[in-house]
């Protein structure tokens, strides 16, 4: 109990008191999962529309890869970026293996499917006849999809808490092509496994509860922004 | 101008045909529509009506035909000629903003400036009578209003041509009759060309300058409403139209709920309160028309006595139906007994009666038939 009480002493100490280290590994952690979910929104809301609005030959394997992208496990990802930024793999000559470039590439590919299935669920949810009547009322195809989008906007917004609530809290991938580097691609994620297989619970539990300040903050937000957005 | 007389085709289909899934589902060798009529398309669910108004709107592309608009073929991929018309659906499709930015969203997608988009918007949601909602979430409308709100934004572009897919459908019947009253005010007021597509019978006597009754992907006829009405062109009109004697005229006099008619041909009489030089439309049904050998009576109850003459016998099953000339088209069912009884056969001159009861009244803001 001791254990617990003192490491929650000390977490509050770390925080409160600025620490450096738990700072900079703390914007990283924004820095990274932030970036990620912002490129994964572009190729999600772009991919998800797109196929939501078209119909083409093998339309439903596409649609089933996509959903079954929404679970991808970290560690999978995380081993095949790695094969891929390999020196001798292909992206080998990007020399980005072990940074926080590859992070993001990594967290991109996790985040992004889920982006794109929610905004393919969201955008194929609206009444089938809505797109005929945005076009009825003038609308060139550009002005259409943008109007479907913003029509979709509440659960594009869920979109957003779940690609980054997916990213941030995730560990394997980050570990594997970052590196958990100290002061460079050290995140709180891999810093928490990390000082809880070293015994050192404090540090553990403060990085464990700024994480979880964080998402809370993120989500409520984006709570705070659909619950405003949603009639009264 | 008078459009009778000047007719100006606005819109044509040509050999239009639309496939889906290999199986044809429109056919439509033909057909124009007049500037400033009101064309209603009815028959059926899955006759083809929406189907027909989607490719006049230039929103689905046919198989195969030219649709022409103003004497040039329109272009179905780009927005040009989809800015000079406007469709409104059975569901109000709102989007989920105000009141205001609904009716607004054509005339933002034109471009067009905040201020004149202001004054616009606020004069249509006012003729619409939903001034007081401008503000109001279109999550939070009734049926009624939202529908009001989907035509506001219809009309608020000013368009050339109106499609309307089943408008009143979904709405209940009081909200459905006011509704149908404004919608016909508003596009006589505005002059606007109008498609709409119904089931409802009602609905097309009270609209249409003509009717296109709609069977299989095909229009199976098209005329003016009384023409159709009194003489369909085959079986599957008659049953759907429900054979009525569809006569257009003017009110002549009025006394205590009880008024004259004057029709081509004739002068009926009629219950109904309205106003001496008002349009009507007399409505009545085939088996509320009685058929005698004897000369007319006087001093009977029933009031609308007509001589004429048999012009068509067409066995219908249990009934024959009988038409008749008498200075008008009058449609009459009778048993096979009665048939036999009264030896009945065309060309014989007989006399038909209905009661004044027995006329429904529809009445028409203007007519052009």
């Amino acid at each position: 109990m001791d254990l617990i009480i003192e490491g929650i002493k000390k977490a509050f100490f770390l925080i409160f008191t600025l620490d450096r280290e738990v700072l900079g590994i703390t914007l990283l952690s924004l820095k990274v999962s932030g970036l990620a979910t912002l490129i994964s929104l572009f190729i999600g809301i772009s991919v998800g529309t797109a196929v939501a609005l078209s119909r083409f030959p093998g339309r439903q394997l596409v649609v089933s890869l996509i959903n079954t992208g929404m679970g991808l496990p970290p560690v999978v990802v995380g081993l095949f970026v790695t094969i891929f930024l390999w020196r001798n793999g292909p992206l080998g000559f990007l020399e980005i293996l072990y940074t926080p470039t590859a992070m993001i590439l990594a967290q991109t590919v996790i985040a992004a499917p889920i982006v794109t299935g929610i905004t393919l669920a969201a955008i194929q949810h609206l009444p089938a006849n809505l797109r005929l009547q945005i076009l009825a009322l003038g609308a060139t195809r550009v002005q259409m999809v943008w109007l479907l989008v913003k029509e979709a906007r509440l659960p594009l917004l869920a979109a957003v808490m779940a690609g980054f609530g997916g990213v941030i809290s995730e560990v394997g991938a980050s570990i594997m092509v970052g590196g958990n580097i100290k002061g460079y691609s050290r995140v709180l994620t891999t810093a928490t496994v990390m000082e809880t297989s070293r015994g050192n619970f404090d540090i553990a539990i403060a990085l464990g509860i700024i994480l979880m300040i964080l998402t809370f903050l993120v989500n409520a937000i984006l709570t705070q922004i659909q619950q405003r957005e949603r009639p009264r | 101008m008078n459009p009778e007389s000047h007719p100006q085709i606005i819109l044509q289909a040509e050999d239009l045909h639309v496939r889906r899934g290999g199986v044809p589902v429109l056919a439509i060798p033909a057909l124009s529509v007049v500037q400033g009529q009101i064309l209603v398309l009815i028959g059926p669910n899955g006759a083809g009506k929406s189907t027909l108004l989607l490719a006049l709107a230039g929103l689905l592309k046919p198989s195969r035909g030219n649709i022409i608009f103003r004497g040039k073929e329109i272009d179905a991929g780009g927005s040009g000629y989809r800015r000079r018309i406007a469709m409104a659906f059975q569901e109000p499709l709102l989007f989920d903003a105000t009141v205001f930015d609904n009716v607004a969203a054509g005339l933002k997608i034109r471009g067009m400036g905040r201020a004149e988009i202001g004054r616009t918007v606020s004069a249509y949601l006012e003729r619409f009578g939903i001034g007081h909602l401008a503000q109001r979430s279109a999550r939070k409308l009734s049926g009624g209003e939202a529908q009001r709100t989907s035509l506001a934004r219809a009309f608020v572009t000013k368009p050339e041509i109106i499609f309307l897919d089943e408008p009143f459908s979904s709405l209940d019947a009081p909200t459905r009759e006011e509704l149908i009253g404004d919608l016909e005010r508003i596009l006589r007021e505005t002059h606007t060309t109008a498609i709409v597509a119904t089931h409802d019978q009602a609905e097309a006597l009270r609209l249409a300058d003509r009717v296109a009754v709609m069977n299989e992907g095909k229009i199976a006829q098209i005329g003016p409403v009384a023409e159709v009405m009194n003489r369909p062109a085959d079986g599957f009109v008659a049953s759907f139209v429900g054979v009525e004697t569809v006569l257009p005229g003017r009110v002549i006099r009025t006394s205590d709920g009880v008024f004259i008619a004057a029709v081509e041909g004739g002068e009926i009489e009629a219950v109904g309160r309205v106003r001496p030089g008002a349009a009507v439309l007399c409505c009545i049904r085939p088996e509320h028309v009685t058929i005698s050998t004897n000369s007319p009576l006087s001093g009977s109850s029933v009031r609308n006595v007509f001589p004429g003459a048999i012009r068509k016998i067409t066995p219908l099953g249990l009934f024959h139906r009988v038409r008749l000339d008498c200075g008008f088209d009058l449609v009459a069912y009778v048993t096979r007994q009665s048939l036999e009884n009264l030896a009945l056969h065309e060309g014989k001159n007989v006399t038909a009666s209905f009661k004044a009861t027995a006329v429904h009244v529809i009445p028409r803001g203007t007519l052009q038939v």
